[in-house]
């Protein structure tokens, strides 16, 4: 039986198994894709105290080792279920079962999707959801950016300055995303706000070659694009917790700065706790609080 | 067998003309998951004979990444007698590696 299972070997997960650790518990870390979670797609993180530059994957690879080195355990298996019994819970996978006193729920979140038809079968052909890392196949080329956020608004400038023409579309007529941001677009010749409009249909042959755009009155329009960045914003992994963990509406967990659920023994960390501020420092700061609160949990039984 | 790099001027050979199926991993030094995807590839290379597994890099070699649409990567091409068979695009784990050349 271990002390703790993490689910999640992203910033969050694997923090809170060093902390885990160094309280000498006996920690399983499990995941389903790759250690590392999102941050593995940022080439160049410079928001971190101490690392002024350090690559997501340098990042990522570094904490997996420490990680590794002070004895946590890191089992490749995707989590399905929890059963939360009052002296020991449990862990299911795909493949089996763990037991443990206590278990720190880490799985952050991932990408939301247009929900246009067409949409999976042409992503790597013209569909993508991060700017930074597929920005430079659309050199001189004409991109559309879709979303009203802080990701769009840095996605559409990034790619301003790769591509000829950056269509942003968004389907309100104002931006949550951060107006200094929004001010440094308007200045640019090869950005054009396409505004109360979504995107309601893909054309494509073999690649992605236009989109088109429904405004509130309904009037449809194509764009030729040759690309499509979905900035949408991010839905939590928490589908397979429900039932054992309060959520919010959109599916985060409900936790406060403590990272106490609302299940005795079951703590939450990172990017799928009901928070402001989703941001690397923030979710190894969680991670830390999470362990310490399950480490307490667990003295006390 | 290790995976080894190809370019322009040996896709061919190594490739189309390969009477084995091929996976081509289409890559860049600056893509985090193409770093994450490395390891796993260059263990599937050495445990399977069946298949052979190759590396594009896609800033030295964007013709091949353009003449084939990779637009998105890691991007995972699987060649058969010559012709693009699927294709797999982002970071997948070693088991979807390894359904993605079985099925």
């Amino acid at each position: 039986m271990y002390d703790v299972i993490i689910i999640g070997a992203g910033p969050a997960g694997l923090t809170a198994a060093i902390y885990a650790r160094r309280a000498e518990k006996k920690a399983l870390v499990l995941e389903a894709k790759s250690y590392g979670g999102q941050i593995v797609n940022t080439p160049d993180i410079e928001n971190y105290p101490v690392c002024p530059h350090i690559s997501g994957f340098d990042f990522a690879t570094n904490l997996y080792e420490q990680t590794k080195a002070l004895g946590a355990e890191i089992v490749f298996e995707k989590a399905v279920d929890i059963i939360n019994g009052e002296k020991e819970k449990e862990v299911v996978t795909e493949k089996g079962k763990y037991s443990c006193k206590a278990i720190i729920i880490a799985t952050g979140s991932e990408n939301r999707k247009l929900g246009v038809e067409g949409e999976n079968e042409l992503i790597g052909r013209g569909i993508s959801y991060c700017a930074t890392c597929d920005g430079a196949f659309y050199r001189k080329k004409t991109v559309a950016v879709v979303g009203g956020g802080n990701t769009a608004l840095e996605d559409a400038l990034y790619l301003a300055d790769v591509a000829e023409k950056v269509y942003l579309i968004h389907r309100r007529d104002s931006f949550r995303g951060e107006e200094a941001t929004l001010n440094k677009l308007k200045e640019r010749d090869n950005v054009q706000f396409v505004l109360n409009s979504t995107v309601t249909a893909l054309k494509a042959e073999k690649r992605l070659n236009a989109i088109e755009v429904t405004d509130k009155d309904g009037k449809v329009t194509e764009i030729c694009v040759n690309g499509l960045f979905v900035a949408v914003g991010r839905i939590p992994e928490t589908q397979n917790f429900g039932k054992t963990v309060e959520l919010d509406e959109s599916g985060y967990v409900v936790a406060g700065e403590n990272c106490v659920t609302n299940a005795d023994g079951v703590f939450v960390a990172g990017d799928n706790r009901v928070k402001s501020v989703r941001q690397l420092v923030t979710a190894t700061a969680d991670g830390a609080v999470a362990a310490t609160e399950a480490v307490k949990y667990i003295n006390q039984l | 067998m290790s995976v080894i790099k190809v370019s322009k001027e040996n896709f061919e050979s190594e490739v189309l003309n390969s009477d084995k199926p091929v996976l081509v991993d289409f890559n860049a030094n600056w893509c985090g998951p193409c770093k994450m995807l490395k390891p796993i590839l260059d263990e599937v290379s050495e445990e399977r004979t069946d298949v052979k597994i190759v590396s594009v890099n896609i800033d030295d070699e964007d013709e091949l990444a353009e003449d084939y649409s990779v637009y998105s990567i890691p991007c995972l091409v699987l060649f058969k007698n010559g012709a693009e068979a699927k294709r797999s695009v982002g970071l997948i784990p070693k088991t979807e590696v390894e359904n993605f050349i079985n099925q």
